[in-house]
């Protein structure tokens, strides 16, 4: 008969790194739904073709061996979802493929696969997106076209390496404006268009060209901060501050500044803030550095959204965060057991059961000196302990 | 601090929540039969082995000492069955190596009667005649850890000790020996923690259970009623949430009162001293009767065992009788555990004895196994979770990746590898499937090694 011999603790709790992905993705579906349900065949594809360009780059590295895991653990759906939604819907399906290739590519193998990431791969994609195909992704469509269903935007079926055609003229063939093709951040950046509180938490009234829904993204998040998937310290930090930072600006000068609920619920923040700063590979683990990292987030984001020439902030205010995550986690070591301020001082919590000195105990003697290492010092001296008290 | 944490008011931040399988809450404690041939390590406690004081040939009676302590930090040891000794010498150790050990062969004919041990009266005996007392029985901590009871409750000099906690958490899954001894042995535990109370001067005593066995606490209370008011001081049963590791005295002391222990103090700094329920109520047993420790309760359990339960067991007891007796097919046992599967150690061979420090015997099954240790190994990818289960507040994440590089200096120094008593919440809640707590282990290890070096050069 043969008995194994393993390491303490023999037993495993069931959550696992494919368990955490495959949650993460489950939330989204919902998130992809509606966003599929707004722009039709055209956001379909592209969550499509994203994903596959993802995988099929995941599976290109984990093949050639220069990357941890494999893609049997879901982290490159996450990836290729996330891209997708942070992209425009009509966004050039080859331009998306090429997005899905840098992300994994340089967002992930580069620095050794699941876990060593150092920024998150979608962000990285994205940026490269941004960097190179600066016209496309600032054409938004709108949603909820009539015959959505049926029809591509044209812009999605670009031929590999052209630049999409114009959309204007495809949107005056349906009777809607330039406008209709912005974003509520760059309508108001660049128009002074301020959208509305329906329009930017449903966008079920009108064509606006509004991302995923951000309350389902919020339903979807706290699901998964629920079941502890994602850290809710995280979102809560980044909308906390930049809502903080967006009240303020908005107080001193209400007719220069939105109001901060304009500014918590358009562009992607939302998305950035429930989905993308919780990466964990690229996120603080202390608590502390938690929130230190999300209210460095929520700042850089309105920073960057007031005084840049960017309509939107909260890519690189997350990759600049996830650049300074090991220097916040270094400050922030959580304070060991015993090594607190309560600890020294020997002050008990409050809401103990019992009190820590018996009322018939003086303090002083309670407060005795005692060494460290009792039985080394205070050894007493064998013939000492074996001769019987004298006094009784 | 979790997101609920707030509202359900837990007694220490952090832990873990395993599943509980006390598989043998209910049932009452029997006794094992006695084995043909017991093997007695020297070694089975912290501290020096003592130096054994019969010899090869000779017949021992039960409860015979047959080994003596040879320091302060060493106790003696009595023989478990009536007979004769066998051999002395090595046989195979809990730990793997082969450790010296008695190996004495048990008298078929004998009633196995404790005869050696005269019963006595300890009622007026000072704290010094208690403690000499409690020596000779051989106490070691009963709870796992196997520290020598005398010198657990020796005060030093400069202390003062006012309250005397009584560990009776239990808080590995499995395991119920201790829960079944508060149930059934509650007057013997009085009496234990009584003497404990004479010997420390503790003025008062609290049991800390934990809220999954209120039967015990009930127990408890009902011994206590029975007794009337005690000279001693003022005994109080008191329940604390389930969580893993309430049963270390750090957390308990946290849970009860509400205190950390200063980093690399003891509990004494507080005027406390911590002894567990199965150590008391075993003292409460054997001083009256003037005997030494020859047997312990211990569980038999796990999914490979067909009878479960909680077992009188012979000290020396070799665990292949054990699961003959308990019923654990050898084909289906695929890892038996002595201790708790949370921080217990899995048996190098089934011919290695029961000790006084083995609280438990858990059997576990290939398919039950299969769960857990067989996963995959994923690199760190930073999920907090070890973070967010820590009890010491420490960063198992940063330790395991520096433990990866082998940067073992900086883990002690920045990190406080030191605070770390392997309660095993990290690598049980890692989704990447980690050992950490082994990485932590060959760490601490390592300078343990480094600093005796130091010292010596």
């Amino acid at each position: 008969m043969t008995i194994e011999i393993r390491s303490a603790p023999h037993i495993k709790a069931p959550r696992s790194v494919p368990t955490i992905m495959r949650h993460v993705v489950w939330s989204l579906v919902p998130v992809c739904a509606f966003f599929v349900y707004q722009y039709g065949l055209s956001a379909l594809a592209s969550l499509l073709v994203v994903t596959a360009s993802c995988l099929a780059t995941e599976r290109l590295f984990v093949r050639t061996g220069t990357q941890a895991g494999d893609i049997g653990d879901f982290s490159a759906v996450i990836t290729g979802l996330l891209l997708a939604l942070s992209l425009p819907p009509a966004f050039p399906l080859w331009m998306g493929a090429v997005a899905g290739f840098v992300a994994i590519a340089l967002g992930k193998a580069l620095t050794g696969g699941i876990g060593f990431n150092v920024f998150n791969p979608a962000l990285v994609g994205r940026a490269f997106a941004q960097a190179a195909f600066p016209q496309a992704i600032a054409t938004y469509s709108p949603s909820f076209l009539p015959g959505r269903f049926t029809e591509f935007v044209p812009s999605s079926l670009a031929w590999p390496l052209m630049q999409p055609a114009d959309l204007m003229p495809w949107l005056k063939e349906r009777q809607l404006d330039a406008l209709a093709a912005a974003t509520p951040l760059a309508k108001w950046k660049f128009e002074g268009v301020l959208a509305g509180a329906e329009e930017l938490l449903t966008s079920l009234s009108g064509h606006m060209a509004v991302g995923p829904s951000p309350l389902l993204i919020l339903l979807c998040g706290s699901y998964l901060a629920f079941r502890r998937f994602l850290d809710w310290r995280i979102p809560a930090a980044i909308l906390g501050s930049a809502g903080l930072t967006a009240w303020l600006l908005f107080a001193l000068s209400p007719e220069r500044f939105p109001n901060p609920f304009f500014m918590l619920f358009s562009g992607g923040l939302i998305l950035g803030a429930v989905y993308m700063a919780t990466d964990m590979a690229t996120s603080p683990v202390t608590p502390k550095g938690m929130w230190l990292y999300g209210a460095l987030i929520g700042l850089l984001t309105v920073i960057i959204r007031y005084y840049s020439g960017l309509p939107e902030g909260v890519m690189y205010a997350i990759l600049l965060a996830n650049a300074a995550t090991p220097l916040i986690e270094k400050v922030t070591q959580p304070t060991p057991f015993g090594k607190s301020a309560l600890a020294r001082l020997g002050q008990a919590k409050r809401g103990a059961s019992y009190p820590l000195h018996p009322g018939y105990i003086s303090r002083e003697e309670a407060h005795a000196v005692t060494p460290k290492k009792r039985f080394l010092r205070n050894k007493p001296k064998p013939e000492e302990r074996r001769k019987p008290e004298k006094s009784s | 601090m979790r997101l609920l944490s707030y509202f359900r008011g837990e007694a220490f931040q952090r832990g873990v929540h395993p599943p509980q399988c006390k598989l043998t809450a209910r049932t009452k404690i029997r006794r094992l039969p006695f084995p043909p041939r017991v093997i007695v390590p020297l070694s089975q406690h912290i501290g020096k082995p003592p130096r054994p004081i019969v010899r090869v040939g000779e017949e021992v009676v039960r409860g015979q000492p047959i080994a003596k302590a040879d320091d302060w930090l060493s106790v003696p040891h009595h023989a478990p069955v009536t007979g004769v000794v066998e051999f002395i010498g090595l046989r195979p150790g809990m730990r793997g190596p082969w450790v010296e050990s008695i190996v004495i062969r048990a008298h078929p004919g004998a009633t196995q009667e404790d005869l050696w041990g005269q019963p006595r009266d300890l009622s007026n005996a000072s704290a010094q005649d208690l403690l000499q007392a409690i020596w000779d029985t051989g106490m070691v901590g009963l709870g796992g850890a196997a520290f020598p009871t005398h010198a657990k409750l020796t005060v030093p000099s400069q202390a003062k000790v006012h309250t005397l906690v009584v560990n009776g958490c239990e808080c590995e899954p499995y395991l119920t020996c201790d829960h079944r001894v508060m149930v059934e042995q509650a007057d013997d535990l009085v009496e234990g923690i009584r003497y404990a109370m004479r010997a420390t001067g503790a003025q008062r005593a609290i049991v800390g259970i934990e809220d999954n066995k209120p039967d015990a606490a009930d127990a408890i209370r009902a011994a206590l009623a029975r007794r009337g008011p005690l000279p001693e001081g003022e005994i109080h049963a008191e329940l604390v949430p389930t969580k893993y590791p309430q049963g270390s005295e750090k957390m308990l002391i946290m849970a009860l009162f509400g205190v950390e222990i200063p980093a690399g103090g003891l509990p004494v700094s507080l005027g406390m001293v911590v002894n567990n329920v199965g150590t008391l109520a075993a003292l409460g047993q054997l001083l009256p009767r003037g005997r030494g420790l020859t047997e312990r309760v211990v569980t038999i359990t796990g999914p490979g065992v067909a009878r479960p339960g909680d077992y009188i067991v012979p000290l020396g007891t070799p665990l292949r009788f054990i699961l003959d007796y308990a019923g654990a097919p050898e084909a289906q046992a695929k890892e038996v555990i002595l201790g708790g599967p949370m921080m217990g150690q899995a048996a190098a061979s089934l011919d290695v004895p029961v000790t006084k420090g083995i609280s438990g015997v858990v059997v576990l099954r290939g398919e039950d196994i299969a769960l857990g240790a067989d996963r995959k190994i994923y690199p760190c990818i930073k999920c907090a979770e070890c973070v967010e289960s820590c009890p010491m507040g420490l960063n198992p994440s940063m330790l395991g990746m520096l433990a990866a590089k082998r940067e073992y200096d900086l883990m002690g120094e920045q990190y406080h590898l030191g605070e770390c008593f392997e309660c095993g919440c990290c690598s049980y809640v890692c989704p990447s499937n980690i050992p950490l707590v082994q990485q932590f282990r060959v760490a601490k290890q390592i300078l343990r090694e480094k600093a005796a070096a130091a010292k010596s050069s």
